[in-house]
């Protein structure tokens, strides 16, 4: 898509309105491997980003595709890589290294039934712990999750917009069916869309890797002698193991620049959480369940209120919490065996009773009648 | 040619060496800044250096006074790859053991040589996994003792370079750190040449290897490695079972072959052309 | 039009269901409606269950998935099967005449055409019924407009197989004038 002079609307592909979101968030790099249901990204990028100045790349395995593009944005580049579960779970180690290195990029990931190879051309939620927890030691993710066509070219636009200003990978959580569907969408006036770049340093600079909360990246080849390395560092970014102040200075302050600013990344839509005595916290394609649910329940005279999830990780408890001061019951419809319900469950503290609705498999979704007849149920059993 | 004094130190960060006494990776340092101060540079600026896990990726990581990227076991490769396809300017250089390239990040190395990446790889051969204390790599000769092959290693070991050169690399050699000279014009025509260079430097390591096969010092690893090298002429005449345990040495491959940036500028430039980046 | 139609496009893997519900989908689009369009498909390329499903509304569209559907167009005896119980009563089945043999007696209005077949004589190919049906569902049903049809087919298909594409549209358009 080039610059647009005015607002239009467009018939598109989920992945295809992922492509054109990074290339209008200024992606200039993407790497990647074949692997359904993501491909389309892959894709419709190598047709579109050399029109824009950028490069597409076919790598060997998803390893690389990862490495490929913390390369690139050392180099400079907004870069981005796109894959599904068997793909994610081989970048695991080099988002570990990108969260250290604070090398901002976009991972995209469409799930699909797993584990392993699973069901490959069947959708899946399965992912959210792995998206939060996947890499090994102590860190913090940003995890955005869309459920229309519109929110899977604005939230990439997001994505990016956030490895920017936190300098750290940031992973767009789509879903087969939202990734796969096609939809009416509308693409703003380029000039409405508002771009973050990362943070320069200045040429007195030297501290790429702490003082500040959020230090300024360098781009390689610019005289500043940027040592980066995945070991414990200081905010040089010399290695420096021998300390334990120094790790535990580092990995506080790159766990910090998530959870300090949760309210700011923390994103999600609300229906009556003020007055419902029935709630559903629900994300991605499951949540298109949600705007048929509040005409069923006002049919029944039941007053059903929800959170949609925008941001999984970090994890929105506040409004959580507010919601179970009013809802007694709050359901938790998800296409995998309880991952959110669980922290759901955790922030609500016993304030309301929280009911986990999941489906796996077939790649079926959870329909606004099933979740409906779970409410029944589950209020008869409360009461 | 630079005018002024060879002196490593215009090259390297006030930071002490963490190399065992013996080890090979002084000579390759001391060859790979003197090839490069040979060249004309005065300093690094315009190098990038990549390296993965493992002895050999400690060489320019954190102590050349440059850009330096150490990233994870094997994928050096990858990193470089983007490194370089979003700056071509920049010349790239990784170092890396025989674990780190021809173990964990294999597919890697292959795939940059098919691609004609225009980047330099120098290879430390130590045929151990030396940091980790001495485990059989896949380039440890045969029945060799390592602690993971307490009876003798019953692998054969990997002919990088010949791998190299069947994956198209533009330029392969292969030198040991006895071959000081000849290493040093190898990685001089590996930073000159365009496209894949990957310089096999088969080194010793006395603490993880030598000290279990009967070769206890640097000396002995030395004169093990000079007796057991053969030129690449003289290995010709020679029969494959003749050249077993044998380290050809030599220049393997030198072709001017389109790289990869300058593919992708001949099949999609015209796509690219007169478009606005913002 | 009622405010909203939902339409399952059925048969198997390489009939070209997948393409077949995108173009009534971006029609839709171009008559200004909110569609959505999902589809579901095995791994193999050829010859596994495929589906297409399209939801038209002048609202705004909340669950994406068809339940009950209005219309069903069946390109394959297993596909009719398959999902004939879940079409709703009074609505529309267009099936294969050739490829779907048996039509079960419904409530449902049944209409059969002979998109395989005028395919294969027009074209010496099976691979245009697709659009053949989507000249016979545009005519007969007014889902979408034509001109929204012939623009939505330019856009998703090859140029190569454009004018084929058109004349097979045509071609299952006028079908029903005969027909009826």
């Amino acid at each position: 898509m080039t610059k647009q002079k005015s607002s239009s609307t467009h018939f598109w592909q989920g992945n295809e309105a992922c492509a054109e979101g990074a290339i209008i968030a200024g992606c200039k790099f993407f790497a990647g491997y074949p692997i359904t249901p993501a491909s389309e990204v892959a894709e419709h990028l190598a047709l579109e980003l050399p029109k824009h100045g950028g490069t597409v790349i076919q790598m060997e395995d998803e390893i690389a595709s990862l490495g490929a593009v913390i390369g690139a944005s050392w180099a400079g580049a907004k870069a981005m890589t796109a894959t599904s579960g068997p793909g994610f779970s081989l970048m695991q180690e080099s988002i570990g290294y990108a969260f250290m290195t604070e090398t901002p990029c976009v991972i995209v990931n469409i799930q699909r039934a797993g584990p392993s190879t699973g069901q490959a051309t069947k959708c899946g939620q399965g992912d959210v712990m792995q998206a939060r927890w996947g890499t090994h030691g102590d860190y913090a993710s940003i995890v955005l999750s869309p459920n229309s066509v519109q929110e899977m070219f604005e939230l990439t636009i997001r994505a990016f917009n956030l490895a920017e200003e936190y300098r750290t990978p940031v992973v767009l959580l789509a879903d087969e069916i939202v990734a796969h569907m096609r939809e009416n969408i509308t693409t703003p006036h380029s000039d409405e869309i508002a771009i973050v770049n990362r943070k320069k340093p200045k040429p007195e600079d030297d501290a790429f890797f702490g003082v500040k909360e959020i230090p300024p990246m360098p781009v390689v080849g610019e005289g500043f002698n940027v040592s980066v390395t995945g070991s414990t560092h200081n905010e040089y970014g010399y290695r420096f193991t021998a300390d334990p102040k120094v790790h535990q200075t580092l990995v506080k302050r790159l766990v910090g620049k998530v959870t300090n600013n949760r309210d700011k990344i923390a994103d999600f839509e609300c229906h009556s959480i003020d007055s419902c005595e029935v709630g559903v916290v629900s994300y991605g394609c499951t949540s298109r369940a949600l705007y048929e649910l509040i005409d069923l329940g006002e049919k029944e005279r039941t007053k059903i209120g929800f959170i949609r999830l925008k941001t999984l990780w970090p994890f929105p408890e506040t409004i959580i919490q507010k919601m179970a001061q009013t809802a007694e019951t709050i359901f938790v419809p998800e296409l995998n065996l309880r991952q959110i319900f669980y922290e759901v469950k955790r922030a609500v503290e016993g304030a309301a009773t929280v009911v986990p609705i999941n489906r796996i498999g077939g790649g079926e979704m959870i329909t606004p009648e099933e979740i409906k007849t779970e409410i029944k149920r589950g209020m008869k059993r409360v009461h | 040619m630079s005018t002024e004094e060879f002196s490593t130190r215009k090259y390297l960060r006030d930071i002490s060496l963490p190399f065992c006494p013996g080890c090979g990776n002084f000579t390759i340092i001391n060859c790979f800044l003197r090839a490069v101060h040979e060249l004309g540079y005065e300093d690094l600026r315009n190098f990038v250096f990549c390296s993965g896990i493992g002895c050999a990726s400690w060489i320019p990581s954190p102590h050349f006074e440059a850009d330096t990227i150490h990233t994870t076991h094997g994928r050096s490769v990858p990193v470089a790859t983007g490194l370089k396809l979003v700056r071509p300017e920049l010349n790239v250089v990784v170092f890396g053991g025989d674990g780190d390239l021809v173990g964990i990040g294999l597919g890697h190395l292959i795939h940059a040589a098919r691609r004609n990446l225009d980047i330099t790889v120098i290879m430390v051969n130590n045929m151990i996994y030396g940091m980790t204390g001495g485990q059989v790599a896949p380039t440890t000769p045969f029945k060799a003792t390592t602690t993971t092959t307490p009876y003798g290693s019953f692998e054969h070991p990997l002919d990088a370079t010949r791998l190299a050169v069947a994956a198209g690399a533009s330029y392969v050699a292969r030198w040991t750190t006895f071959h000081r000279k000849q290493m040093k014009e190898a990685i001089k025509d590996g930073l000159k040449m365009k496209g894949f260079a990957f310089i096999e430097a088969v080194s010793q390591c006395p603490t993880a290897f030598g000290r279990r096969v009967g070769l206890k010092t640097m000396k002995d690893m030395l004169t093990w490695l000079k007796e057991n090298s053969v030129p690449r002429d003289e290995a010709k005449k020679m029969t494959e079972s003749e050249l077993v345990g044998k380290i050809v040495v030599g220049e393997f491959a030198r072709r001017r072959l389109p790289t990869l940036t300058e593919n992708i500028r001949e099949v999609i430039g015209g796509v690219t052309k007169g478009v606005k980046t913002s | 039009m009622s405010k909203r139609v939902e339409v399952r496009i059925s048969g198997l893997g390489g009939q070209g269901v997948v393409l077949a519900g995108q173009i009534l989908g971006r029609a839709a689009a171009h008559d200004g409606k909110y569609v959505v369009q999902t589809q579901s498909y095995g791994a193999e390329a050829r010859g596994s269950a495929a589906k297409s499903e399209v939801i038209i509304s002048d609202e705004k569209i909340g669950f994406p998935k068809v339940r009950k559907y209005d219309i069903l167009v069946a390109m394959s005896q297993s596909a009719l099967n398959n999902y004939m119980r879940d079409l709703k009563k009074n609505g529309i089945l267009l099936a294969d005449e050739d490829t779907v043999k048996e039509v079960p007696s419904v409530k449902a209005r049944v209409l059969r055409v002979p998109a395989t077949r005028i395919s294969e004589s027009e074209f010496k190919s099976k691979i245009f019924a697709n659009v053949v049906m989507l000249g016979a569902l545009t005519k007969k049903v007014e889902v979408v407009s034509e001109e929204a049809m012939k623009r939505a087919i330019i856009e998703s298909v090859s140029l190569e197989t454009k004018k084929e594409n058109i004349k097979a549209f045509t071609e299952g358009m006028r079908l029903h004038e005969q027909e009826t």
